[in-house]
């Protein structure tokens, strides 16, 4: 049987592959935001997940205005790397879980979540930053990947409530798999911070904050959050973080915080990192 | 009966809704070209020719030209897609976000390091925060 063992959540900062892939992580400047994540590195190392489950969302990457999925399942083999603008990163190709990510799919779908399916896909930072995050620099990534975007570029986007209930939906078709499998769920985006207009720049330290503890403490607060709450307390891009309450529905009720960490800045953004492990 | 809008009383910020994304198709798509490396060549190579083939607006096209960030979001541009152009200049998402909010990058950057923009004061139209 495949049973999810934990949830990580992460910022996904484009300038955090950027600075890592130009060798500046040791600048002082980024230093401490990998710093947060060294724990992580030794955790998952520990761990060793067969299979990531990557809630992200695309930038304007894979999805241009043609065709914009609100939930995007990514069933491939394999995932290159996108050119954003800037190139594409040097970072391994992302191989896929085709037979377990068609197996959600049909469970989720029939759950009354019309997932829409990718069979071809290029994966942006959105994706690859938080790979880069939480196992470094290897030759190649020592988990298959299943990549889940979810619409958060032309609102609206899902609410926190519907990406909570579709965690849940995962949780389900996960434990219905029948391969042995050690699965993790990652919500990544956020935490505050606004790119556009003479507002960006914005950061709510104290609205991060009490998100990160209620993940464990009171989870259905947070996914009674509408969208204008994310607007207006976080900025326009921290609605990003309405995927990291697909990660958490997609855990037990009861969780442990193994780890946290939360820094101000990374170019324009609040950097939240948290993991959560399911009861053994 | 219309629908709610809810964000339209939040300073300095413009919601990419149904009404922006049908202004800005046709700039969106046209940022969307330089994903690819020839395009970005050939853009720089005559930004006025290269997007004549794009059916935007003039003033869309001289927003771009004049690479006010502000006015191409006001006239349906998303800074994903803004993005694009601003990579085929060389440029950061932060040196982006200085210009629109009219600081220099330095400033910006050293607001940032400072614990970023409080939400104080920058929730409603009308608070005059400094957003």
């Amino acid at each position: 049987m495949a049973r999810i063992t934990a949830g990580v959540g992460t910022s996904h900062v484009p300038a955090i592959g950027a600075a890592l892939d130009a060798g500046k992580a040791g600048d002082p400047y980024w230093q401490p935001v990998f710093k947060g994540y060294d724990f992580s590195k030794r955790w998952i190392a520990a761990q060793k997940p067969d299979v990531v489950f990557l809630v992200y969302n695309d930038h304007a990457t894979a999805f241009s205005l043609e065709m914009i999925p609100t939930f995007a399942i990514g069933c491939a083999e394999s995932f290159q790397p996108a050119d954003e603008g800037w190139g594409r990163r040097p970072v391994p190709v992302v191989n896929g879980a085709p037979d377990l990510a068609w197996h959600i799919m049909q469970s989720v779908i029939q759950d009354g979540f019309d997932l829409t399916i990718v069979n071809r896909m290029d994966v942006d930072h959105g994706l690859t930053v938080p790979l880069s995050l939480m196992f470094g620099q290897p030759q190649s990534w020592p988990c298959r990947v299943i990549p889940f975007a979810v619409n958060v570029v032309q609102y609206p986007p899902p609410s926190g409530r519907r990406c909570y209930e579709l965690g849940r939906a995962i949780r389900k078709a996960v434990s219905l798999f029948d391969e042995d499998l050690n699965v993790q769920v990652w919500g990544t985006g956020g935490m505050s911070h606004q790119l556009q207009g003479p507002r960006a720049g914005l950061i709510n330290r104290e609205f991060d904050t009490a998100f990160l503890d209620d993940l464990t403490r009171d989870p259905e607060r947070l996914a009674n959050i509408p969208h204008i709450d994310y607007v207006r307390e976080t900025g326009s891009e921290g609605i990003e973080m309405v995927m990291w309450l697909a990660m958490r529905g997609a855990l037990e009720e009861k969780v442990r915080e193994v780890h946290r960490f939360y820094h101000v800045p990374a170019s324009n953004t609040a950097v939240g990192h948290i993991i959560l492990e399911n009861p053994q | 009966m219309a629908l709610d809008k809810p964000y339209m009383d939040v300073p300095g910020t413009t919601i990419f809704d149904a009404d922006m994304a049908r202004k800005g198709y046709h700039l969106n798509q046209f940022c969307m070209s330089l994903m690819k490396a020839e395009n970005r060549q050939a853009f720089k190579a005559d930004e006025a020719k290269y997007m004549a083939a794009w059916p935007m607006t003039d003033e869309q096209r001289q927003a771009v030209r004049d690479r006010d960030f502000n006015r191409m979001i006001a006239l349906g541009g998303n800074v994903y897609f803004l993005a694009k152009i601003f990579a085929t200049d060389g440029h950061t998402f932060q040196w982006a976000a200085a210009r629109m909010t009219g600081m220099t990058e330095e400033a910006y950057r050293n607001m940032m390091l400072g614990g970023g923009r409080s939400p104080e004061g920058n929730r409603y139209i009308g608070e005059q925060g400094n957003g």
